[in-house]
C-alpha cells in the first residue's frame, strides 16, 4: 500500500467499477496500484507486452490465452475498467451475492456460470461458441506433460469430447461443458481469495 | 506468581505452536504480523489444556488424596490433550467425512506429536528439576526445542524419503528388495529420530510424505501391494497389542489409583476445552481460507479429537518416584482413552449423519473433470500472476515445476517418468474400466483396432492401474492384453472372435499366473508379458479364423466369476464354474477347451432344480452362443494380423480335441487359476437351472452397455426336449462354417446321457437359425446354447 495516492479519488469510474464486479474498496485499490505497476510507460492502458513482461505468465501453458483473454474484440489496448472487468471473475462466490440477487440484474460477474464462460472461452479460440475437437486437442497438447504421442493425444482428445458431447455433433458445447462439470467445486476452484 | 508465569507460558506456546507447513505464504498482505497461516492442520490445543490443569489444580485440592503439585498436573495436562493418529484413523476412517475436514482432523493428530513430545519432555525435565529450580531461560529452552524438535524430526525424514527414492530408482532388477528398502529406510528414520531425541512419528511421516510419488513410481505393482499390506497388517497388530495393554491395565489395580474428582474433572474438561480451542482456533484460520470452516466443521472437529494409545504410553512412563500421583494418572488416563475411543468412537458416526456433515464424493474420474480441474489450475496461477499476489496456486506452481525439473528427474526411474500424468492415467483407467465391463458383460473378445500402440506404457512400469491387476482386483476373469485394449467405440468393438477358434485356441496352453515356484531373488515378470504376447497372438490368430470361417458367429464370454455367485453353488453348474473361477484368472483368451453354449430357455422362472453338477476340479468357461448378423457380415480384420498356420481349426475329429486335452490336464499343478478345462454336458434337465442361472448372472453383471451394443442372435429354439436328437440347424444364410458334426447336436440335447458319455462331442454346433437379433440386455430372455463340454480326464 505505502504512502502513495491510493484512495478512490484516483480510480475514475470507481463507484460503477464497483457496483459492475462487485470488488470491495480495498481490493480495487489494490488492483489499481498493481494496474500501474504493470503500465510501465504509464500510458493509462496495458497492452499485450507489458503482460507478457510478467515472468511467471510466460511458463504458463495457458499464459498466451490468458493474455489473449483480456483483450476482447481484437483490441489492443486494455484499461483499468476492462481489467477488472476480466479479474472479477475470480472473486470469490459469497453468499450475499446469491441472497441478494436481484432477478432485473444481470448476473455477477463472479457467477458459476460466469467462471465457466471464461474457461470455456479460454478453450475456444475461435470463438464459436464450441469446442472442437481440435481445439481440445491443442489444451491436451498443452496439459499433457509428459511425452505422449500424437495418435494417443488424438484418442484421449477424441474421449474427453465424446464424454462430454450429448448431442453428437462432434463438439462440445457450453451447455455441455457446464454439464460435465457439474460436480466439480467450481466456485471454490476458479475463485482468488486475495479478491475477496 | 508462578501462576502467571505459567499462563505467560502457555501464551507463549501457544503463539509458538506452530506446525511447519508445506505452503508458506508471505506475508505481503495485511494484516501484519502473522506468518504461516494458510496451511490446512489445526492447531494443537495443548495450550488451552495447560490452562486446564491450573485449574484442576486448584480444585484437586479439594481431594486430599491427590498430592500433586502445579507442575505434576502440567505434565499430567502435556499428556492427555494429545490427540491420537491411530484413534482418530480408526474411527474416520469408517466416517468418510469430507477430505478438508479428514485432514484436519488426522493431521493435527500426526503433527501434533512434535508438541507432545516436547511439552512431556519439558514438563518432565522441570518436575525433576522441582519446580524451585525452574529457571526464566529454561521456559525459553522450552520454547525453542520446540522448535528443534518437530522441524529437526521433519528433516530427518525429509533426508531419509530422500534416500529412499533415490535408491527405488535403480532397484529395477532386484525387485524383490523393494518392500525392504521401504520398510527398513522409514524405520531408519524414526530411529534416527528417536536417538537425536526428535519428533519421531514426525519423522516417520514426512518421509513417507515425502517419498509416495517418487517411490510409487519407482516400484514394482507387487512390491507396492506387499508394502501396503504389510504396513496395514503391522499397525493392525501394533494397535491391538497397545489396546490390550490398556485392557489389562485396567484390570490391574494395582498399578492406578482411583479418584473421582479427577477423572471427573477430566473427562468434563478436555472435552470444554477442547471445544473452546478448535473455536478459538478456527476463528484465527478463517482469517485466511478461501472456505471458511463452519460450525458443523468445529462441532466434528472438537468431537473427533480422541486420545489413544499414545497417551497412555506416555503415562505409564511416568517414574513413580518424582510423580508420586502417578497412580491417579493413570486411572484417569485410562478412564479417558476409554471413554474418548468407545463413546466418541461410536457416537461420531451418527452425528456426522445427524449434522450432515459433507461425506467424502467418490465420484468415477472423468477425463474431462481432470483435464479441467489441471487448466483450473494453471488459469488460477496465471491470474495469480497478473494480479501480482503470490498465492496458493502461485507457490504450488512453482513448487510443481521445481519438482518437474529437478526432483522427478532425479529420483524418478526413466520409465516412469516419462508416463506419469495424472491425465493419462485417467484416461488409462478409463480404458481399463471400460474394458472390464465390456468383457464382463459377456462381451466380445476385445480385440484393438489400433494395434500399433507400442508406446503405450509397458505394464512394468505402469503405477497401480496395470491391467491384469486392476482385473484381477475387479473379480473379472479375464486377461486382457494392454495392447488390446482401445477405448470404446460402438462400431469396431463388435468384432467377435468365432468360437471354434476357441475350442482350437483353447488347446493353447493356459499360462497360470504365478509359477508354482519362484526363486527367491527373482519375481519374474518376464511370464507375465510373454504370456500378454501370446494372449495378443492368439487373438489375431482368432480374428484371422474369424475372417476365414464367419460362418459361427460364436463368440464367447469368459465365466464370469461373480464372488457372490458361490452361494448358489450348489445349484448351479454355472455357478460350479463360477466358484472355482472366483479367483481372478488370467486365462487369457487362449485357454478354453471348455466350451459352454448356454442353452436358455424362455421361461426363466423355473426353479434351478437341477441337480449338482459334479464337481470338477478344473474351472470351465461359459462361451455364450450367439450369433450376430453383423458378426456373419464382417469381414474385416484389421490390417495387421499375424498369419499363423493354424492347424488347429476346429479339429473336424472330435477326438483331436480331446487328444489336446489330455495334455491341459497332464499339465501338473495347475495352481491356482488355470484352466478351462471343465467341460461336462449339462443333461437337459439341468438346462433350466443352468439358464437361470446364466440370464440372472448376465442381469447381475453386466451394466447395460450402450456403447458397445452386443448384438446376440437368440435363436429361440426350443429347446432340446423336443429334438433329442435332431441335429442343429445351421444357419440359413449360406456362409463357410466349420463342420461341426451334427453328431454335436446330440450333445446339447441328450438329457439322460449323463456327462461322461458325450465327450467326444468337442467341437460346438453351429448356431442355430437366427430368427432375431437382439441385444443382450440384462435380464432379458435370451436363448443360448448351452453346452459344455467334457474334460478329456473324464473320458
Amino acid at each position: 500500500m505505502g504512502s502513495r495516492s491510493s484512495h478512490a479519488a484516483v480510480i475514475p469510474d470507481a463507484d460503477s467499477i464497483r457496483r459492475e464486479t462487485g470488488f470491495s474498496q480495498a481490493s480495487l485499490l489494490r488492483l489499481h496500484h498493481r494496474f500501474r505497476a504493470l503500465d510501465r510507460n504509464k500510458k493509462g492502458y496495458l497492452s499485450r507486452m507489458d503482460l507478457q513482461q510478467i515472468g511467471a505468465l510466460a511458463v504458463n501453458p495457458l499464459g498466451d490465452r490468458i493474455i489473449e483473454s483480456f483483450f476482447p474484440d481484437g483490441s489492443q489496448q486494455v484499461d483499468f475498467p476492462g481489467f477488472v472487468r476480466v479479474l472479477a471473475h475470480f472473486r470469490p462466490v459469497e453468499d450475499e451475492d446469491t441472497e441478494t440477487q436481484d432477478p432485473k440484474k444481470p448476473e455477477p460477474l463472479n457467477s458459476r456460470r460466469n467462471k465457466l464462460h471464461y474457461a470455456f472461452q479460454l478453450y475456444d479460440l475461435d470463438g464459436d461458441g464450441k469446442i472442437s475437437r481440435h481445439e481440445m486437442l491443442q489444451v491436451l497438447r498443452l496439459m499433457v506433460g509428459v511425452q505422449v504421442t500424437e495418435e494417443q493425444l488424438e484418442n484421449i482428445a477424441d474421449r474427453t469430447v465424446q464424454e462430454a458431447d450429448e448431442d453428437g455433433d462432434g463438439a462440445v458445447s457450453f451447455v455441455e461443458f457446464t454439464k460435465s462439470l457439474e460436480k466439480m467445486d467450481v466456485e471454490q476452484k476458479m475463485s482468488i481469495r486475495i479478491l475477496k | 506468581m508462578l501462576r502467571a508465569a505459567l499462563s505467560l507460558l502457555a501464551l507463549s506456546l501457544a503463539g509458538a505452536a506452530e506446525e511447519p507447513t508445506q505452503k508458506p505464504e508471505s506475508p505481503g498482505e495485511p494484516p501484519p504480523g502473522l506468518e504461516l497461516f494458510r496451511w490446512q492442520w489445526h492447531e494443537v490445543e495443548a495450550p488451552y489444556l495447560v490452562a486446564l490443569w491450573i485449574l484442576v489444580a486448584s480444585l484437586a485440592k479439594i481431594a486430599p488424596r491427590v498430592q500433586a503439585g502445579l507442575l505434576d498436573f502440567l505434565l499430567f495436562g502435556s499428556l492427555i490433550s494429545a490427540v491420537d493418529p491411530v484413534a482418530v484413523l480408526a474411527v474416520f476412517e469408517e466416517v468418510h467425512v469430507n477430505e478438508t475436514l479428514f485432514i484436519i482432523v488426522f493431521g493435527e493428530s500426526l503433527l501434533n506429536d512434535a508438541v507432545t513430545v516436547v511439552l512431556y519432555k519439558v514438563c518432565n525435565s522441570f518436575v525433576e528439576m522441582g519446580s524451585a529450580n525452574v529457571q526464566a531461560t529454561d521456559y525459553l529452552k522450552g520454547v525453542a526445542s520446540l522448535f528443534v524438535v518437530s522441524l529437526g524430526g521433519a528433516a530427518v525424514g525429509l533426508v531419509f524419503a530422500f534416500l529412499l527414492a533415490l535408491t527405488t530408482r535403480f532397484t529395477k532388477r532386484v525387485r524383490i528388495i523393494e518392500p525392504l528398502l521401504v520398510f527398513l529406510l522409514a524405520y531408519a528414520a524414526y530411529l534416527t529420530a528417536e536417538m537425536a531425541s526428535l519428533s519421531a512419528i514426525l519423522a516417520v511421516t514426512m518421509c513417507g510424505l515425502g517419498c509416495k510419488k517418487y517411490v510409487e513410481a519407482n516400484i514394482s505393482h507387487k512390491s507396492r501391494t506387499t508394502v501396503k499390506y504389510t504396513m496395514k497388517t503391522l499397525a493392525s497388530c501394533a494397535e491391538t497389542v497397545i489396546f490390550m495393554l490398556l485392557g489389562i491395565s485396567a484390570v490391574d489395580s494395582s498399578k492406578w489409583a482411583w479418584d473421582s474428582g479427577l477423572v471427573l474433572g477430566t473427562l468434563i474438561f478436555i472435552l470444554f476445552f477442547r471445544a473452546l480451542g478448535v473455536v478459538l482456533q478456527t476463528w484465527v484460520l478463517n482469517q485466511f481460507r478461501l472456505v471458511p470452516l463452519d460450525k458443523i466443521d468445529q462441532v466434528v472437529m472438537s468431537y473427533g479429537g480422541l486420545r489413544g494409545a499414545v497417551a497412555f504410553a506416555l503415562v505409564i512412563l511416568l517414574d513413580r518416584t518424582k510423580v508420586p500421583a502417578k497412580d491417579y494418572f493413570v486411572a484417569t488416563t485410562i478412564v479417558v482413552v476409554f471413554f474418548t475411543v468407545i463413546v466418541q468412537g461410536l457416537t461420531i458416526k451418527p452425528l456426522v449423519k445427524w449434522l450432515k456433515v459433507k461425506r467424502s464424493e467418490h465420484h468415477k474420474p472423468t477425463l474431462n473433470q481432470e483435464l479441467h480441474e489441471h487448466t483450473f489450475d494453471h488459469i488460477l496461477a496465471a491470474v495469480e500472476d497478473v494480479v501480482g499476489h503470490h498465492g496458493y496456486h502461485y507457490w504450488r506452481d512453482r513448487w510443481e515445476q521445481f519438482d518437474k525439473k529437478y526432483l522427478s528427474q532425479l529420483l524418478m526411474r526413466r520409465s516412469a517418468y516419462r508416463i506419469r500424468d495424472q491425465i493419462w492415467d485417467v484416461y488409462y483407467r478409463l480404458n481399463i474400466r471400460d474394458a472390464i465391463s465390456f468383457v464382463d458383460q459377456g462381451g466380445h473378445v476385445l480385440s484393438s483396432t489400433g494395434l500399433t500402440l507400442p508406446s503405450m506404457p509397458s505394464r512394468n512400469s505402469v503405477a497401480e492401474t496395470s491391467v491384469t491387476n486392476l482385473l484381477r482386483e475387479s473379480g473379472s476373469g479375464a486377461c486382457l492384453d494392454l495392447q488390446v485394449i482401445d477405448t470404446v467405440r460402438s462400431g469396431r468393438d463388435r468384432e467377435d472372435a468365432v468360437m471354434h477358434h476357441l475350442l482350437c485356441g483353447g488347446l493353447y496352453k493356459p499360462r497360470r499366473r504365478y509359477k508354482a515356484s519362484c526363486s527367491r531373488h527373482f519375481i519374474s515378470e518376464d511370464a507375465q508379458e510373454r504370456q500378454d504376447k501370446e494372449v495378443f497372438q492368439q487373438n489375431m490368430k482368432r480374428r484371422l479364423e474369424s475372417f476365414k470361417s464367419t460362418k459361427h458367429n460364436i463368440c464367447f464370454t469368459k465365466s464370469k466369476p461373480r464372488p457372490r455367485k458361490t452361494g448358489r453353488r450348489k445349484k448351479d453348474g454355472v455357478a460350479n464354474a463360477e466358484a472355482t473361477n472366483g479367483k481372478p484368472r488370467d486365462l487369457g483368451f487362449q485357454d478354453t477347451a471348455a466350451v459352454i453354449l448356454t442353452v436358455e430357455s424362455e421361461e426363466e422362472d423355473e426353479e434351478s432344480d437341477s441337480s449338482e453338477t459334479e464337481k470338477e476340479d478344473d474351472e470351465g468357461i461359459i462361451f455364450v452362443a450367439r450369433a450376430t448378423s453383423e458378426v456373419l457380415q464382417e469381414g474385416k480384420v484389421s490390417g495387421n494380423l499375424e498369419v499363423c498356420p493354424s492347424p488347429r481349426i476346429i479339429p473336424p475329429s472330435p477326438t483331436c480335441a480331446e487328444k489336446e486335452l489330455p495334455w491341459k490336464s497332464g499339465q501338473g499343478d495347475l495352481a491356482v487359476y488355470v484352466s478351462s478345462e471343465t467341460t461336462k454336458i449339462v443333461p437337459v434337465d439341468m438346462q433350466t437351472g443352468w439358464n437361470q442361472s446364466i440370464s440372472s448372472l448376465e442381469s447381475l453383471a453386466s451394466p447395460p452397455c450402450n456403447q458397445a451394443p452386443i448384438l446376440t442372435c437368440l435363436p429361440p429354439h426350443p429347446r432340446g426336449a423336443e429334438e433329442p436328437q435332431a441335429p442343429l440347424h445351421l444357419p440359413s444364410d449360406p456362409r463357410p462354417s466349420f463342420a461341426f458334426p451334427p453328431s454335436l447336436a446330440k450333445a446339447g440335447r441328450s438329457r439322460s446321457e449323463s456327462s461322461a458319455d458325450l465327450p467326444q462331442q468337442q467341437e460346438l454346433q453351429p448356431l442355430m437359425g437366427h430368427k432375431d437379433h437382439t441385444h443382450l440386455s440384462p435380464g432379458t430372455t435370451t436363448s443360448h446354447w448351452c453346452i459344455q463340454f467334457n474334460r478329456g480326464s473324464r473320458l
